[in-house]
């Protein structure tokens, strides 16, 4: 009751004040009515009052303050509200005691300790009884009637980061060492720790009990996390871990929450948490009013979880409030989105945001609104009173890929193991390609290795495999160099683009349109954009009934190689972002386009009718075409393709494209490949790519580590004798040799040797040759 | 000429071999090709060839690494032969270094030998600059960027600046100048970057000293570093009889011995009576306040004058501006730059975080690597077993940090004083701050008694220490742009 009617005397808000220097700890008395704050430059007790920090006294005088008074560590009694303890970084322990009656408020100096004192702490209820934590690797513990110390103890290590007597057990103490160990000691047993754990890797930096489960300890440390230890048992026990962003260098318990604690960082990050040990993913508060690190959290009374004081490196000394705490949950979106192997797409969210109408209805897949009901996976938490997180519920969908659809990744493994990429002539393996795309129903793809092929083909016969793959018919347009009809086809594209924007932009297209046939200088020309331009889709005729006069006229041209350009135009997804755009005429109309700056990019209309005539092109003139095709796949997510081109065209392209763009599509395909177990397909991509930087990849981890046969320890690498056993390992059981390449073994009888003479011996014997009466098996 | 170097050097120290039988064989094949021959006598101008040969010899650990790192780099420097006097240190060292150099990081491996060539330069080292000449141009570099800084894209031109505060004058660094790098433009650094980037420097820095104060020769595939004339008598230069390595040998290192003599029991005498009265008389707060300031002026009038300039055989210059800007002592009259106090910002607690957020792993590696170095210890001193050294160390390594104006709050510097004689603080300062004048007969002038893997091992002490100066000062800076 007196404990209750203490608490409610505290009130006040959040509230700061400047200090004049970097805060390094801070201490607050028992009453909660005043707070020590200590640092290099600063040793100052300042008063909580209700509306601010009131400075009662500097305990800093002298005209030159000796490094006594840089203090590393503040602690005020908790039992007798005169005395102060500080660890100075010069190695003293010094006791303050408040009610002398000079300006001087030094009662005692402890200069033991050889290296910078890092922690002191009083008994929590014995009056006389201070302990030290020193970088020298000593703690030793003072009794305040003596003028040296009672008791040392070693801790065997360098540097002692925290010491902190137990709130339950009278004689035990806890101190955490730069090292990454924590050792539990007796006060009455200096020769020897009772027990010892490695918490941490590297330093933990400070440690707490809890101050009502006797056997629970907290720990942070510089690698990030806080764990917290139940000593109650035999063996020490990670009970909770909380993995935080930066390392941890002050950790408290939270009064009257069994389940929380502060903690706060000391590089980077300036924040302090509160965390709940047992929902360690996100904090339950977080305090965010420090420009630097914070240096010292302490909750301001021991039985009040709703003040918490902190001082900083920033020079400011904080009273936060609880309920002015940011509430991280609050904020967190609790959905979740997972791609599976096979395409599948799994994605919680809460409840709520489900059973809003979906508007955005995907089609080809099956949506489970409130949880698939063939998937039934639901994770009732049972609702705990004294867990104040918002408890939030859940929905789980499944999104199936159907069979073949474009979300399964089917084609792209048979692709990726049918496609050929190297040994055989160009010609053969584009043609090879164009059938394995066309049989997995990719007529887009298929169509883009034949055009190269076309492009590429040594010039010996060019118009006779032009034109046999241009038109089956063998009736040829007007223009006679095959040339000029890759040019104007892969112009569709370009075209198309056009037009896509005509559509929504009548007005000022069909200005467009105009002028280009205003500006064109031959007639052939103007027939070939116009084809190109109009005769693809033929739905887009329906849409431009409003100027049908400018059509039709240029609807009756002929146009011969019409049936391969409608196959170059099937792009199934380029339109959509087009249609989006109506504002951006033409230069921008397609982000394709304006992603890939390309000399196609500046080819005007006229300029196209001037370079097309030349009856043979160098292959080198497609460059910028095909570059443009390739960065358009890849934009699309078919890095697949852009990468097989770009392996199959070599030399041809290479150079066209910027080493880092390239090794950015390797990566990729690699990437996926290895994630579709495509083992062989990534290593050949790998083996056959030009860039530097990703055939070096085959030359990583390149170490075989091998176990000695004999004694099954692992091998040393030098040479073939196993030097703890001393014989040779991995001896052929054939020819009794050591084997130094192919090694074949029986996974029955672990008998083996060289690949040919256990070939060679089991097709005369079914037994193994070792004699061990195993009956091999060569397969 | 570089074709044939590689090989031939791949002969000559491949770890178990003796290159000496190995050279010979080469000079006596006699098939019109014209052999390259190393110029120096072993790694070191300092340490007799034969004790840095029987090291690698006798010590299975050291063998097993400098195997390892063989197999790794196809080639085994010099500076890794003399660190084999202290295995532990150097596996850490290589490894350390092979993360830097080939390991995922920000930088790419052009960037990170030119980086590496930068730092050198800044010491004249040529030896390092070398070595990474031909690393960078191996892994694809630019060799119009060898030409000089100004042919070196703007972004690394920018680094100019820092690479000189750091590598002279580290307590001048402030945030201003990470943000200048930082700033968003084109040619600006990421943090990630910058911090591997000041790894580099730092390194190469430190390890210019190293080069320096150990005075390694260069390794036969560089420049400057082997020569095409026949062996005759005539080839042996000056040096490789001055340090041992001519038959003058004996005669010389008798007479220093009987010389001074008893250096040594002095020295163990003043630790031990450190250790005593460490106790009784407690110096007051003035008195040590006043003791690193002595330290701190007395180590500005610790002037390294001898100057004997050797020419650089590749004009180093190139690769860095500003050449008169060179140490200069921090505690100077006139501009005050306040100490650094290890308390509030020190490599355990808060240098080692930031490294470790930044460039994932390099922290740990770095921190075992600065352990090692602190800790190493034998137990002995000269001939003597069994002898405590933590606290010559620890002088040591304070006394170089005070030079960089770093100060511990909980050390006597009184201490130093009384451990490290003028001749050693001599050499220290030197190698510290201007290495590139270091001569032999400094580094013979200090604890003659000793042998030389101890002068190696304080040589190891020089360069963490420094390194970890600079990495202090930078680190800060970063922090306080982070803030």
């Amino acid at each position: 009751m007196e404990k209750m009617t203490k608490v409610s005397t505290i009130n006040g808000r959040t509230m700061f004040c400047h200090l004049d220097a970097p805060a390094n700890a801070i201490s607050v008395c028992r009453d909660a009515t005043q707070v020590v704050v200590a640092g290099r430059n600063i040793f100052k007790i300042y008063g909580l009052e209700e509306d601010g920090f009131v400075e009662r006294l500097n305990l800093r005088v002298g005209r030159k303050p000796s490094l006594n008074f840089s203090c590393a560590d503040v602690m005020w009694h908790q039992m007798e509200e005169n005395l102060l303890a500080t660890a100075a970084t010069n190695g003293a322990v010094v006791t303050w005691n408040l009610a002398r009656p000079c300006r001087n408020k030094q009662e005692q100096l402890f200069t033991e300790h050889k290296r910078t004192v890092n922690k002191v702490c009083f008994h929590p209820t014995e009056v006389h009884m201070l302990l030290s934590g020193s970088q020298d690797g000593f703690m030793k513990c003072f009794d305040l009637r003596k003028k040296e110390s009672v008791s040392t103890f070693s801790g065997q290590s360098e540097s002692v980061r925290d010491v902190q007597f137990s709130m339950k057990d009278y004689f035990t103490f806890a101190a955490s060492f730069e090292n990454g160990n924590v050792q539990l000691w007796d006060i009455r047993r200096p020769d020897r720790y009772e027990r010892m754990f490695t918490a941490h890797t590297g330093p933990v930096f400070c440690c707490d009990w809890h101050p009502e489960d006797r056997g629970w300890l907290a720990t942070g440390g510089r690698d990030k996390m806080v764990k917290v230890w139940d000593m109650s048992t035999n063996r020490v026990k990670e009970i909770y871990c909380v993995q935080t962003i930066a390392s941890v260098a002050r950790v408290k318990w939270r009064p009257e929450r069994r389940y929380h604690l502060a903690t706060c960082s000391m590089m980077v990050d300036h924040n302090i948490y509160v965390w709940d040990v047992r929902r360690p993913f996100i904090p339950f508060a977080t305090f965010e009013e420090h420009k630097d690190v914070t240096t010292g959290i302490v909750w301001r009374h021991q039985h009040d979880p709703y003040y918490l004081l902190s001082g900083s490196k920033d020079s400011t000394l904080y009273q936060h409030m609880f309920k002015d705490a940011s509430r991280p949950v609050d904020r967190a979106n609790p959905e979740g989105l997972c791609f599976g192997l096979f395409g599948d797409l799994a994605f919680a969210a809460k409840e709520s945001l489900m059973t809003a109408p979906s508007s955005v209805g995907e089609v080809g897949r099956k949506t489970y609104p409130g949880g698939d009901r063939r998937y039934p996976i639901f994770f009732f938490k049972k609702p705990d009173v004294t867990e104040q997180f918002a408890q939030v519920s859940s929905a789980l969908s499944v999104f199936e890929s159907e069979a073949g659809s474009a979300v399964g990744m089917d084609w792209f493994i048979k692709t990726a193991q049918s496609y050929l990429l190297s040994g055989k002539p160009f010609g053969e393996l584009c043609e090879h390609n164009a059938q394995v795309a066309k049989r997995l129903n990719r007529p887009q793809e298929s169509t883009t290795w034949t055009m190269l092929r076309i492009m590429f083909s040594e010039p010996a016969n060019p118009s006779m495999s032009a034109n046999h793959n241009l038109n089956k018919s063998g009736n040829l347009p007007l223009v006679n160099s095959f040339g000029m009809k890759e040019m104007s086809a892969a112009l569709n594209e370009r075209n198309k683009e056009n037009r896509q924007d005509n559509i929504h932009n009548l007005d000022s297209n069909h200005n467009n349109n105009d002028d280009n046939e205003e500006t064109e200088g031959s007639e052939g020309q103007a027939e070939y954009l116009f084809g190109d331009a109009e005769l693809d889709d033929d739905d887009l005729y329906s849409m431009e009934h409003e100027n049908p006069a400018a059509e039709e006229t240029e609807y009756l041209l002929p146009q011969e190689a019409f049936p391969i350009r409608h196959e170059i135009m099937d792009h199934p997804s380029a339109p959509e972002p087009l249609q989006e755009k109506p504002e951006s005429p033409h230069v921008s109309g397609s982000e394709a386009e304006s992603m890939c700056l390309t000399p196609m990019e500046s080819f005007s209309l006229i300029s196209v009718s001037q370079l097309l005539f030349s009856p043979h092109l160098p292959p080198k003139f497609f460059c910028p075409i095909v570059k443009e095709m390739l960065c358009y796949y890849a934009e699309q997510g078919d890095v697949q393709t852009a990468v097989s081109v770009l392996i199959v065209l070599g030399e041809r392209i290479r150079k066209e494209i910027d080493e880092l763009t390239q090794e950015h599509w390797y990566m990729s395909y690699i990437d996926l490949l290895q994630r579709f177990e495509l083992w062989n397909v990534s290593n050949e991509v790998i083996k056959l790519s030009t860039c530097g930087a990703i055939t070096c990849l085959n030359q990583a981890s390149t170490t075989l580590h091998i176990n000695c046969s004999n004694c099954k320890r692992p091998m040393s690498n030098k040479g073939w004798i196993c030097d703890r056993c001393h014989q040779c390992a991995s001896v052929c059981a054939v020819c009794h040799h050591v084997v130094k390449g192919l090694f074949v073994w029986c996974q029955g009888c672990s008998h083996g040797g060289h690949l040919e003479h256990v070939k060679d011996w089991l097709k005369q014997s079914d037994h193994c040759p070792a004699g061990c009466g195993h009956l091999c098996e060569y397969t | 000429m570089l074709d044939f170097a590689v090989p031939i050097n791949a002969g000559l120290t491949i770890p178990r071999s003796n290159p000496r039988t190995g050279e010979g064989n080469m000079g006596s094949w006699d098939v019109g090709v014209r052999i390259p021959r190393p110029l120096g006598n072993g790694p070191s101008r300092f340490i007799p060839e034969k004790e840095i040969l029987l090291v690698s010899k006798l010590d299975e650990r050291t063998q097993s690494i400098f195997e390892d790192a063989f197999a790794v780099l196809g080639r085994l420097d010099n500076i890794s032969l003399v660190i084999g006097f202290h295995p532990q240190y150097l596996e850490s060292f290589l490894r350390t270094q092979h993360y830097l150099l080939q390991m995922d990081g920000p930088l790419s491996l052009h960037y990170r030998h030119y980086i590496g060539i930068m730092a050198a330069a800044r010491h004249q080292c040529t030896y390092l600059v070398n070595l990474h000449v031909n690393d960078f141009l191996q892994v694809g570099g630019d060799p119009k960027w060898l030409n000089g800084l100004e042919e070196a894209p703007q972004k690394l031109q920018a680094l100019g600046e820092l690479n000189k505060i750091l590598a002279h004058r580290p307590w001048l660094l402030t945030k201003e100048h990470i943000k200048s790098l930082l700033k968003t433009e084109e040619h600006s650094w990421s943090l990630a970057e910058l911090i591997h980037a000041v790894m580099l420097l730092t390194h190469y820095h430190s390890l210019a000293s190293f080069t320096f104060g150990c005075g390694i020769t260069p390794d036969i595939h560089t420049d400057g570093g082997h020569t095409f004339r026949p062996p005759s008598l005539s080839g042996y230069c000056v040096c490789d009889i001055a340090n041992g390595n001519g038959s003058l040998e004996e005669m010389m290192g008798n007479q220093q011995v009987s010389e001074s003599s008893g250096e040594v029991e002095v020295l163990m005498e003043r630790m031990k009576q450190l250790q005593e009265c460490r106790d009784e008389e407690e110096a007051s707060q003035e008195e040590m306040a006043t003791r690193f300031e002595r330290e701190k002026t007395e180590s500005m009038q610790v002037v390294t004058s001898e100057d004997e300039e050797c020419v650089p055989s590749r004009d180093v210059s190139r690769h860095f501006e500003d050449p008169s800007y060179g140490y200069k002592d921090f505690s100077r009259r006139g501009e005050h730059v306040p100490t650094l106090r290890v308390q509030d910002y020190s490599w355990e607690d808060h240098g080692f975080s930031l490294v470790n957020r930044l460039y994932p792993d390099f922290g740990q590696l770095l921190d075992e690597k600065f352990q090692i170095a602190f800790h190493l210890t034998y137990n002995t001193m000269a001939t003597h077993q069994d002898v405590d050294t933590s606290m010559l160390r620890r002088a040591i390594w304070n006394y170089i940090h005070c030079m960089f104006g770093i100060r511990y709050d909980d050390y006597d510097y009184g201490e130093i004083n009384q451990l490290l004689d003028r001749s050693f603080k001599v050499y220290i300062k030197t190698v510290v701050c201007s290495p590139e004048k270091i001569t032999k007969r400094m580094y013979e002038s200090f604890w003659r008694q000793f042998q030389h893997s101890e002068k190696v091992h304080v040589n190891l002490l020089l360069m963490e220490a420094r390194m970890q100066a600079e990495l202090l000062y930078a680190l800060r800076a970063i922090t306080r742009y982070m803030t």
